[in-house]
């Protein structure tokens, strides 16, 4: 395939144009085909949300963007600081929803912590945890999940998922993505608004969602966007530089956990470039020198994509009906 | 009925929905797609109940389990498991 010579510039946004481009089609989709009034935007505090919520904030004007803070017992300590700092920025109406009672009730700590003591009897609730995949090398392997706790004394202690717990621990932490996507269509149903998602190009190709929870959305501005780029728009709509220094973290699970240690095969900059390439006709061979690995692992990076592609039809498949016979 | 037979017919009915046309002993299921990590903790499940084993978490490799002749050599390995090869 002839085009340009791989180099990370490739991933360089028009911010300015890409922004309107954006706004263009909030106000043109929000406002004109649904018919909604605004935008309800959950804001985690991470860089995404706070991307959508500036660049709907531009688009809509601030009284027409509502902001959702929805943490809960595993969230991380900054978490509703940073939420909050967005909000105010941007000066838009915002609400605080801690779903930890929701949480509770459903069962998603218990069926999680039940799960884990099957494999460390001694684990309790209060002790924190978090799942961990092995990390990339050069030989095929399988991926598989472990699961690492710290008791509250400090002690770690880490354990293989089998199947089931491994089923049961990553269904029962989808009621969280569940339930803010539950919260946000209640706030968009009573005031007539839009819900947003704030995927990025990454996390929308490869699956990094939950069905039906943050997987569901009515607009997702920026899920065209590799993550680097959205780190650009950030900086190009001055959203907080507190927000923009942030490591990208999953705020899953209890102990802190990077999304190259629960998803991805690599740092965000480094795994942009190898779906970049891939997406554009570039080889293993073209990209291995501008991220630091060998031509194998960057193959082996390849086939790890095209298997959560894979499995991510499934997340992004709408349901299926029978055809009429008529 | 033999391992092999077994392990083919748990492969085809759980990963390839009855069509095991292409599926030969020595096809890579990492290669052909066939099954993704969730995909290896089920075939783990199914050795471990079928031929009454323990698969210790260093033994999961493509080495040991990427097609099915490599996981009837895997299982003639095991202590205390009979496994008639095809």
């Amino acid at each position: 395939m002839s085009h340009a010579r791989f180099h990370p510039d490739l991933l360089r946004l028009d911010c300015s144009a890409e922004a309107a481009r954006i706004e263009e089609m909030l106000k043109r989709v929000v406002l004109r085909q649904f018919r909604k009034r605004g935008l309800v935007v959950g804001l985690s505090g991470g860089i995404d949300s706070s991307v959508v919520a500036t660049i709907a904030t531009r688009a809509l004007g601030r009284e027409r963007v509502f902001g959702l803070l929805m943490p809960e017992r595993d969230s991380a300590d900054e978490t509703l600081t940073l939420s909050r700092t967005v909000a105010e920025h941007l000066g838009i109406d915002h609400a605080l929803e801690d779903i930890s009672l929701i949480l509770d009730a459903a069962g998603c700590y218990k069926r999680r912590d039940d799960a884990i003591k099957r494999l460390i009897p001694d684990y309790s609730p209060g002790d924190k945890c978090k799942l961990v995949l092995p990390p990339l090398t050069e030989q095929e392997s399988y991926r598989l999940f472990k699961i690492v706790v710290q008791h509250k004394d400090g002690r770690t202690a880490q354990a293989a998922l089998d199947l089931k717990s491994y089923l049961t621990v990553v269904a029962a932490s989808n009621f969280k993505q569940r339930t803010r996507k539950m919260l946000e269509y209640y706030y968009a149903d009573s005031m007539n608004f839009a819900v947003a998602g704030t995927p990025n190009l990454l996390e929308y190709d490869q699956g990094f969602f939950v069905k039906l929870g943050d997987g569901a959305a009515d607009v997702k501005p920026i899920a065209h966007l590799y993550k680097t780029q959205v780190y650009q728009l950030a900086e190009f709509l001055q959203v907080p530089e507190v927000i923009r220094q942030r490591p990208p973290t999953t705020d899953t699970y209890s102990l802190p956990q990077s999304q190259e240690e629960f998803y991805f095969s690599l740092p965000y900059g480094k795994m942009d470039m190898v779906l970049y390439g891939k997406n554009h006709g570039y080889s293993a061979a073209d990209i291995a020198p501008h991220v630091g690995l060998s031509e194998k692992q960057v193959q082996v990076v390849f086939r790890d994509i095209e298997s959560k592609r894979h499995a991510a039809a499934y997340l992004h498949s709408p349901p299926v009906l029978v055809e009429t016979s008529a | 009925m033999d391992a092999s037979k077994q392990v083919r017919d748990f492969i085809i009915t759980n990963f390839l929905y009855g069509d095991g046309a292409n599926l030969k002993d020595d096809t890579s299921l990492l290669d052909s797609g066939t099954i993704d990590s969730t995909g290896v903790l089920e075939l783990i499940m199914f050795l471990e109940e079928t031929f009454k084993l323990k698969i210790d978490p260093e033994d999961i490799t493509p080495e040991n389990l990427d097609s099915v002749q490599k996981i009837v050599r895997f299982l003639s390995h095991k202590p205390a498991v009979a496994v008639s090869a095809a």
